[in-house]
């Protein structure tokens, strides 16, 4: 299988001289294509950190950071760019465009790439609602559109454009215990047919079982894998 | 399709944003519709001033015209001798010359009394140096004694003088000598004078009898025809003595557009209207070019983080700059031609709408959009997609 995610003595700390605070300490892990990886661990234990730097969103500057064979450290903007866009992002909120219906807002994902037609993307971005179970809600705007539903537009819009890798940041955290669940299993169930990677950072022990490995974090230091 | 992309993605995006909140949109609207407003009559009253400073000179039949050189402008003249306007006769290209006598006198509003001061004209009422028909057809009665013609045009302050003229009531005094006014014409006011009033070179020395009819404020040289214009003032300027400047009639127009572009504060004054309308709109235009980059920051900064570049986002901020440039621009197009038509019939003056004031105005606001858009887009930078984990 080969490495998608390659993540070797990398260091990172926020601040600079008297101030400076150390957020990551010597994180090696390695993530194989389709594998499905939660991090977990409390509040300021580095998680999030960890996941921005993958996402090529923050810029690192000590140990090696390869994400699809691309080097991140000390990487440029345009570099980054290119890997951000073969990346999925589901945020803990569902950050969509409120002046957007559900099927714009998956859209947004394919107008960058911009090899397809308005209808192929058309067509595509609504199979992908389809598959998510919003078939009939094409056309609604986020305000009309329950919490729920709209983490899963979110979910759809991650995974129209056929990501190699999912970055998703707490997805659970502002739906209840069975819209949540049910997200997250068809996140799963989605990146299985596709074998997308998904990397997830949670503190949300209710959905830890749909995970192939979970790594926890504690003080910037990987405690258990 | 590459191309289109390029422009079309973002643009699609600016317009669904825009349309999103309607009552923002209705503002920001409102915002570029004042500056566009207050460009367009700026510069509406700026050409209208133009254009009403050379309706004298306009109306003026003749191919070569004598000032003196002091003279700043037609409405106030410095009198010269008549007998440096007959020396002109000596050229042999020059068929005729004329003198032309101007005053500001003031007129007694029939009606009301109250006197306002306006352009006398007098002039040889058997010469056509007017190429206005009303005035052609009135030589007969220009010839009698205290006889005047008016301005139609006039400013409404010196009372409804057609009405008066069916109901016989035409005397009324100029400088305080009683006249009778035995017609009307068109012509027009300007800057300088509420009105006109024309009469014969004889009736103008009783109006001012402090005046003599030797001494003239302008001279009107008719040439023979087929005589070139340019080589006979060329010819005239060094017969002539040094203290008279010769004009061809683009000439005169162009000296009398000048006094009020140049050395009158007016075009100035107007020059700064316009600016300051265009500061104004940028003003309103980048605060809210400002504060819908601020609202939508975290759209921004998900669609960063996504994969999109900074400068798609430049290209959607001035793609809104357009719009509003262009949604701004028509309703106050309308508005603008209502309010010409208003200043036209309330004010007397001529306010075309032209095709190049249109084309003006558009470029200035789009300037002015694009301006805000460029000072609005550091504000981009907060959108920082590492922020929104």
């Amino acid at each position: 299988m080969s490495t998608v995610i390659d993540v070797e003595h990398l260091d990172f700390s926020f601040g600079s001289g008297a101030l400076t605070q150390p957020v990551l300490k010597d994180i090696t892990l390695s993530i194989h294509k389709g594998e499905i990886v939660l991090i977990t661990g409390p509040s300021g234990s580095g998680k999030t950190t960890f996941l921005t730097i993958i996402g090529g969103l923050r810029q690192a500057f000590h140990g090696s950071v390869k994400v699809l064979d691309q080097q991140f450290i000390n990487s440029s903007e345009p570099v980054k760019v290119k890997i951000r866009q073969q990346i999925g992002y589901i945020f803990q909120q569902h950050n969509l465009l409120k002046s957007l219906t559900a099927l714009q807002n998956v859209s947004m994902t394919l107008e960058m790439g911009n090899t397809l037609t308005e209808q192929q993307r058309r067509d595509r971005s609504a199979e992908m609602l389809i598959a998510v179970g919003l078939g009939d809600r094409l056309d609604y705007k986020p305000g009309q559109l329950s919490g729920g539903q709209l983490q899963r537009v979110s979910i759809a819009r991650a995974l129209v454009g056929q990501p190699k890798i999912i970055l998703a940041d707490e997805p659970t955290a502002s739906l209840d215990k069975q819209s949540g669940y049910e997200a997250v299993s068809l996140l799963k169930q989605l990146a299985k047919e596709s074998q997308t990677t998904i990397l997830l950072v949670t503190h949300d022990y209710r959905i830890l079982d749909i995970a192939d490995r979970v790594v926890e974090l504690e003080d910037g230091v990987i405690k258990k894998v | 399709m590459n191309k289109l992309a390029w422009f079309y993605f973002p643009a699609c995006l600016a317009w669904r944003q825009l349309i999103f909140d309607r009552s923002k949109l209705v503002a920001a609207i409102c915002g570029v519709l004042f500056a566009c407003v207050l460009v367009f009559m700026q510069l509406g009253f700026k050409d209208s001033l133009y254009a009403s400073a050379a309706s004298a000179p306009v109306k003026l039949n003749g191919d070569l015209f004598l000032m003196h050189k002091q003279s700043e402008a037609m409405w106030r003249p410095i009198q010269f001798k008549r007998s440096e306007l007959m020396r002109v006769l000596g050229n042999p290209a020059v068929a005729e010359v004329y003198p032309l006598y101007l005053g500001l006198a003031p007129f007694k509003n029939i009606q009301t009394q109250v006197k306002r001061t306006l352009m006398v004209y007098g002039f040889d009422p058997d010469s056509l140096i007017f190429n206005i028909d009303e005035i052609k057809s009135k030589q007969v009665e220009l010839r009698l004694k205290d006889t005047v013609l008016f301005d139609e045009y006039s400013r409404p302050e010196f009372g409804p003088v057609r009405q008066l003229l069916e109901a016989d009531q035409n005397v009324t005094e100029i400088n305080d000598y009683k006249v009778n006014i035995v017609g009307l014409f068109r012509m027009g006011v300007s800057f300088a004078a509420d009105g006109n009033v024309i009469t014969s070179d004889l009736n103008f020395m009783r109006i001012f009898p402090r005046r003599d009819s030797s001494d003239i404020d302008m001279g009107v040289i008719k040439l023979h025809p087929g005589a070139s214009a340019k080589q006979v003032e060329a010819e005239l300027k060094s017969q002539l003595n040094e203290f008279v400047n010769i004009f061809t009639y683009e000439e005169l127009l162009k000296y009398e557009k000048d006094y009020w572009a140049n050395t009158a504060p007016i075009g100035f004054i107007f020059g700064f209207g316009t600016v300051m309308g265009w500061v104004v709109g940028l003003v309103i235009v980048y605060q809210i070019l400002f504060t819908d980059i601020a609202n939508h920051r975290n759209e921004f900064a998900t669609l960063k983080a996504m994969g999109y570049e900074h400068s798609y986002f430049i290209r959607l901020v001035f793609a809104s700059a357009f719009f509003l440039a262009v949604l701004g621009f028509i309703p106050g197009y309308l508005l603008s031609v209502g309010l010409y038509h208003l200043a036209e019939s309330q004010m007397y003056m001529p306010m075309p709408m032209l095709l190049s004031k249109i084309i003006t105005v558009f470029m200035f606001i789009l300037s002015m959009c694009v301006m805000a858009g460029l000072l609005a887009i550091r504000k981009l930078k907060d959108a920082n997609p590492a922020d929104m984990f």
